[in-house]
């Protein structure tokens, strides 16, 4: 029993002192900040990004064939995303965004408002690929039965491709929210007091690490649990029209 | 689900009901045998005291375990309130007070002082003709801090932590100051000195934002033990003993 008391008195001593587990709770709601933030810009870049290379993909031919400046605009537009997703893909987040902060937004001292713009565009591109290959994954046949109905390209996109496409990637894309939530932890590096400061910030007044890191792995994990039910009811309601 | 509620909630009122007992319980008898140095201390200031499981460590801790060798007698530590550590010296409750205890002509009223064995400086780093040109400026501007060091510690309870931005290391916090993301930044006196040389434009304010004079207290009739003690401490300094022991707790990064 030795044991306990003396954990509890650690607990105590650890989050109850001056109040200190406000700095988790403070934590806590700057991870959320910038995980849903990230999340929305991650998810527009997405679907602006998928949207470019995928009508590049299927149209290149016919538009090339028809001739204009079509073409040579989502040629451009292409290339753009591809050297985007180049870029964000082949360098770790820490250092985006402590390029981020330190560079391009030097003149700004919102951290939080850094880490969600450098976090969405880095999920963006994530995000970019999953959509795409949702998108390609939807057989051909659907495309054309759409434009077979009458519906143009952005009306079958829109009715037929991205609903399916949409069911296809939720797992994928559920995985891409995990690692985001998981990946904003490295915001301390730019002056954010996050979770994983937080708790950094608690072991190295109180010397004591053992509980407020795992306190920190814990309240990530429910959250991380919390996120796949969420998106487990969500899968589940998409299906019933499966049969 | 509400099952598990509740029984969570059981296991919960029961630690703590448990950690109530535990933190009323248990104060321990003083031991009767002669040749015990009791120091009093408020385990509360790391790196100079803390707890480190039961048992009180930190600077003070080893500095004063080192002094009771020398003296050939047994260290016994006293964690108290920091405020009641002086009244219980003047009362001869405690022989010393070790404490991280910065010597103020106050407290020289009331108890008598060892020689200083550890020295602390905290300096302010500014932007040359920032807004910040004296420590009376810095109150409600953005402080850039080291996590966890003393300067982080003090401007966080002085200033408020939401104005004091903690970086990974002290050259981000410089950097940061520079972009002007942090009006100042509070630092060590040693490395701060090299990151002025490093960087123009910066400079260190003259006055320092903190000197930490640490030395132990005693009864104002104790003059017996305070000469023992300043002996024995004279002698610790000179072989590099207590050096030492400030080097393992404050690394020199």
């Amino acid at each position: 029993m030795e044991w306990l008391t003396e954990l509890i008195a650690d607990i105590q001593f650890v989050f109850f002192e001056k109040d200190r587990y406000m700095q988790l709770v403070n934590g806590l709601l700057n991870t959320l900040k910038i995980t849903a933030g990230a999340l929305v810009i991650g998810v527009v870049i997405g679907i602006l990004i998928a949207a470019i290379r995928t009508s590049f993909d299927k149209n290149k031919e016919s538009m090339k064939l028809r001739g204009g400046v079509g073409y040579y605009i989502l040629a451009i537009l292409n290339g753009i995303c591809k050297v985007y997703l180049t870029i964000v893909r082949g360098t770790p987040v820490v250092v985006q965004l402590m390029i981020a902060y330190f560079v391009i937004f030097a003149s700004s001292d919102d951290g939080v408002m850094v880490g969600i713009i450098a976090f969405g565009f880095n999920s963006g591109a994530y995000v970019a690929e999953i959509f795409r290959a949702g998108i390609m994954s939807i057989d051909h046949g659907q495309f054309e039965a759409g434009r077979s109905l009458g519906f143009n390209y952005f009306q079958t996109m829109r009715f037929i491709v991205i609903p399916q496409m949409f069911k296809a990637v939720l797992p994928t894309l559920c995985n891409e929210f995990i690692a985001l939530l998981k990946e904003t932890s490295v915001a301390g590096y730019v002056g954010v007091i996050d979770l994983t400061k937080a708790g950094n910030v608690i072991a190295g007044r109180t010397f004591i690490y053992f509980i407020p890191l795992i306190t920190v792995a814990l309240i990530y994990l429910v959250m991380v649990m919390i996120l796949s039910w969420l998106v487990g009811i969500l899968e589940r309601r998409l299906r019933k029209s499966d049969r | 689900m509400k099952k598990s509620v509740k029984i969570l909630s059981v296991i919960l009122a029961l630690v703590i009901v448990l950690g109530c007992f535990a933190a009323c319980g248990g104060s321990e008898e003083p031991k009767d045998e002669k040749k015990v140095l009791t120091m009093a201390t408020n385990a509360e200031f790391p790196p100079y005291e803390f707890y480190e499981g039961e048992t009180v460590v930190g600077i003070d801790a080893e500095v004063a375990a080192l002094i009771a060798e020398k003296l050939g007698m047994e260290l016994k530590i006293e964690d108290v309130a920091f405020d009641s550590i002086i009244p219980g010296v003047q009362a001869g409750k405690y022989d010393m007070g070790m404490a991280g205890m910065t010597v103020t002509e106050d407290r020289l009223k009331d108890v008598n002082f060892s020689d200083s064995y550890a020295t602390g400086v905290q300096v302010v780093i500014v932007k040359e003709g920032g807004s910040i040109a004296s420590l009376d400026d810095i109150a409600g501007k953005k402080i850039g801090v080291q996590t966890s060091t003393t300067g982080d510690i003090y401007a966080s309870d002085e200033f408020g932590e939401e104005n004091v931005i903690k970086y990974e290391n002290g050259a981000l916090a410089v950097e940061a100051l520079k972009n002007g993301k942090v009006d100042c930044v509070i630092i060590d006196n040693e490395p701060a000195k090299s990151y002025v040389a490093a960087n123009e434009g910066l400079v260190i304010l003259e006055t320092e934002y903190a000197i930490e004079d640490y030395a132990i207290c005693f009864a104002k009739e104790n003059t017996e033990l305070q000469e023992q003690v300043n002996t024995a401490l004279k002698e610790l300094i000179a072989d590099g003993s207590v050096q030492r022991v400030v080097d393992k707790y404050i690394s020199a990064e």
